[in-house]
């Protein structure tokens, strides 16, 4: 049995910040399923935002403004005291990652550069080209580096030790050796991610499965606002890779098969940098009326960056171009980018509150697992690495401080009753059965981008509810080839799958309870928002029964009364 | 009208666990439309004919690094190599060159994570962080461009023919991470710092052949890193200390 004070699992932005925070001090050990640096982090493209007030058009900003655009933009359904720690946090984190070596894009006076995103009233998105995730990871990789901070790479956690609502540590698989090894630590904490790939449509990464959510969750931990999922409008059609919502940020234009910039009926103030739940459904709209275009790979709308010029494509949006010419044959600088809306964000997960903290002691939650709340029903771009950095640093100071108070007691038993529970499972996924996990995962993620998507109704959430107490039952009977426990990927899929079907109910199940349109989620036999029943937080348990059982929270309001949200 | 083609992968398999089997190569047939990628196929593969089958895959979208390897001779990211674009209806992959095999495609990246951690990849300031960024020009920034963007996906280290025959040579990926920050205008390691590199284990043992640079998928160049860290160091030589 492994020992470290604190266990920190995830390797993306969250968990490498919250590592370098406390591995002075403590034994700090960091697991990921991958190499760290392979995390989801990498792929974010747009930037990260503080009112830094360096942009000549943003010279006014403050954090208190960028707290009320994230307020408005969440349709007021997140918590104001957590969004104000993250916006005033925002400066000092990026000043703070700009000293470890993040190399920012900079305005010809030498200071950090800032761009405009959707929902926000003032251009305070710093960025990277469209590289932004990558190299804050690669920055916070290398100061993990620096400090020495132990990794365990390609070790996947498959169960959470919890007992009588105290955290023992966890149950982890070492890919390369085929082993199961409990670990024992006084403080767990969780950074490990989305759920994209419960979603037939995402932009996520093939990693993104949201087992940790699922984990937690299993182990009797309360998920929070699980029906709010962000559908980006802009991914590439087929592979539904992420096109930054920079295009629009620096200039660019969605068009349908008219020619027409069709946000002008929607938005006609923001046009294109309205926020996200807005521009998905308007593009939606427009492919669900015929003003889309066809391509065999399906209908999309065009994304037309080409007015920039070939110069700014190649200093700002390099990747974006990259990107267009390996996965569909098009060069952004001649011809428009074929896109489509699709799952890109969980808004919902482990419900933690604005300390990280939750229901059981010695466990915590950071970044996209953890709803703190501070996106709410809907997400500004630039808001979620910033997220992940602000929280993963506060953990750090939250997890040290309850440390130092007080005896924490670890019962080893539990750790190896619970591995023996794990051996079990794993035979007999091994030597039983005969349903092939992938089939039960297109199925449920099918069923996800069809009913439980971007426009939602009665009728369809209650069929998805159905499917997937069915593919659950199938599940029952899912098998896995290979006998051999090492570099075994799909006997790490056939776990992850029974975590990723436990957060695709509770997400199906908020979205049929919650009668009202917010945010990202939008009903369209309740299109309205409707704060005297549904200004409240969903809560989902699991029950007795393993059914999940759904309650509420009230949604903290500090300085910002619910108004209508317009733009 | 979309028509599918019969495709013959030839995949190298091998397990460090059974290391009496020598390695060899299995062959799956299987249709594939125009577009998919050689990861989509390999995931199709191992999720409806071998589910024995390992290699690794993350972001499968070209950016996170994972899935490296030799694709019909040449070394590159399996996601984004598109089936379709060889000519012949026969695929032979095979892991990165230059590392221990664990299992088929998947290779033990622990000496490049060691070369990496060697060159102290982060940023040493000496002075005093001021109150906001520390300031840098467009320029300044510009030159450490094409060092960003390595995404560490050890392409270069498994085309490196010095790596080859010399498994303590450091490599063009930590050589290029070196070369980032010590063109960095904030970085103030001292010039005596590179002395760990200036020898035959470091730059000077570089073949200046450029197939790192055919093989980066992210259109970096290790060899301009390893030239400019031998002109800072003869630089150092002549005109003695100094910083850089």
């Amino acid at each position: 049995m492994l020992y470290h004070d604190v266990l920190i699992i995830g390797g993306g932005l969250a968990g490498p910040r919250a590592a370098v925070g406390l591995c002075d001090k403590y034994n700090v050990g960091l697991l990921s399923k991958v190499y760290p640096i392979r995390s989801h982090s990498i792929a974010a493209q747009g930037g990260i935002n503080a009112a830094l007030a360096n942009n000549p058009n943003g010279k006014d900003d403050t954090w208190e403004k960028h707290a009320f655009d994230t307020i408005k933009g969440s349709d007021y359904l997140s918590d104001q005291h957590a969004v104000e720690i993250m916006c005033k946090e925002a400066i000092k984190i990026v000043y703070e990652m700009e000293h470890w070596g993040c190399p920012f894009s900079r305005f010809p006076d030498g200071s950090i550069a800032q761009r405009p995103f959707g929902g926000a009233g003032y251009p305070r998105t710093c960025y990277s080209a469209d590289l932004t995730g990558h190299v804050l990871l690669n920055t916070l990789n290398e100061r993990a580096t620096a400090k020495g901070v132990k990794f365990y790479p390609e070790w996947f956690v498959i169960a959470l030790v919890t007992d009588g609502g105290q955290c023992h540590g966890v149950i982890a698989f070492d890919l390369k050796n085929g082993e199961i090894v409990p670990i024992r630590a006084k403080a767990t904490l969780f950074a490990t991610g989305g759920y994209g790939r419960v979603y037939f449509y995402s932009t996520n990464a093939l990693i993104n499965t949201g087992s940790g959510i699922g984990i937690a969750y299993k182990a009797g931990v309360p998920l929070k606002d699980m029906e709010f999922v962000q559908f980006h409008p802009t991914t590439l059609i087929g592979t539904n890779i992420l096109m930054t919502e920079a295009c629009r940020g620096e200039g660019g234009y969605l068009t349908n098969k008219d020619g027409e910039r069709f946000m002008k009926r929607y938005v006609p103030s923001a046009m294109e940098l309205a926020p996200r739940d807005i521009v998905s459904r308007s593009i939606q709209t427009e492919i669900d009326e015929g003003r889309g275009l066809e391509h065999p790979l399906g209908k999309y709308i065009n994304l037309d960056i080409r007015h920039l010029g070939a110069q700014k494509i190649l200093e700002r949006l390099p990747s974006i171009r990259n990107i267009c010419i390996d996965f569909i044959g098009i060069d952004p600088i001649l011809e428009p980018i074929p896109i489509m809306p699709c799952q890109h964000y969980s808004m919902g997960g482990i419900d933690t509150n604005e300390k990280c903290e939750t229901d059981i002691k010695g466990f915590y939650g950071a970044g996209e697992c953890a709803c703190v709340s501070v996106h709410g029903a809907n997400r500004l771009g630039g808001n979620s690495l910033l997220e992940t950095i602000a929280f993963g640093k506060l953990a750090s100071f939250v997890i040290d401080e309850y440390l130092q108070n007080g005896e924490i007691k670890l019962d080893e038993r539990l750790l190896m009753s619970k591995k023996e529970e794990m051996e079990k499972r794993i035979h007999k996924l091994i030597h039983e059965g005969n349903e092939k996990p992938y089939k039960i995962l297109a199925d449920l993620s099918k069923t996800m981008s069809a009913y439980v998507g971007i426009f939602r109704k009665k009728e369809e959430l209650e069929q998805a509810v159905k499917n997937i107490a069915e593919v659950k039952e199938r599940y029952k009977n899912v098998h896995v080839t290979s006998t051999k426990l090492h570099m075994n990927h799909e006997l790490i899929n056939a776990i992850e799958l029974e975590y990723m079907l436990e957060v695709a109910h509770t997400i199906a199940l908020g979205a049929y309870l919650r009668e009202e349109s917010r945010g990202a989620h939008f009903r369209r036999d309740f299109n309205t928002r409707n704060d005297a029943d549904w200004l409240k937080h969903t809560i989902a348990k699991i029950g007795k029964d393993g059914e999940p059982v759904i309650s509420s929270k009230k949604v903290v309001i500090t300085n910002y009364q619910p108004m209508e949200r317009k733009y | 009208m979309i028509t599918a083609s019969e495709y013959t992968f030839k995949i190298l398999r091998y397990d460090v666990k059974e290391s009496e089997i020598e390695p060899y190569f299995e062959s799956y047939r299987i249709k594939v439309i125009p577009g998919l990628t050689i990861l989509a196929v390999l995931l199709r593969i191992r999720d409806e004919i071998d589910g024995t089958l390992s290699f690794r895959s993350s972001c499968r979208s070209a950016v996170c690094g994972s899935c490296a390897m030799v694709i019909n001779g040449k070394i590159d990211l399996a996601c984004r190599t598109q089936v379709a674009t060889f000519g012949s209806n026969t695929i032979i992959l095979e892991p990165l060159p230059n590392f221990e095999i664990i299992k088929d495609l998947v290779v033990d990246m622990t000496p490049f994570w060691n070369m990496y951690e060697k060159v102290k990849p982060y940023l040493i300031r000496k002075s005093p962080d001021p109150e906001k960024e520390i300031q840098q020009s467009e320029e300044e920034r510009k030159r450490i461009d094409q060092f960003v963007n390595c995404i560490l996906c050890a392409s270069c280290y498994g085309a490196c023919p010095v790596l080859a025959r010399d498994p303590e040579y450091i490599g063009p990926a930590a050589l290029a991470k070196l070369e980032r920050f010590a063109l960095d205008s904030r970085d103030e390691r001292a010039a005596a710092e590179l002395e760990e590199i200036n020898n035959d284990k470091g730059v000077w043992g570089c073949d200046m052949v450029l197939r790192c640079i055919d093989a980066c998928p992210k259109d970096v160049r290790p060899t301009d890193s390893i030239v400019g860290l031998r002109k800072k160091l003869l630089k150092y030589k002549l005109f003695g200390k100094g910083k850089r």
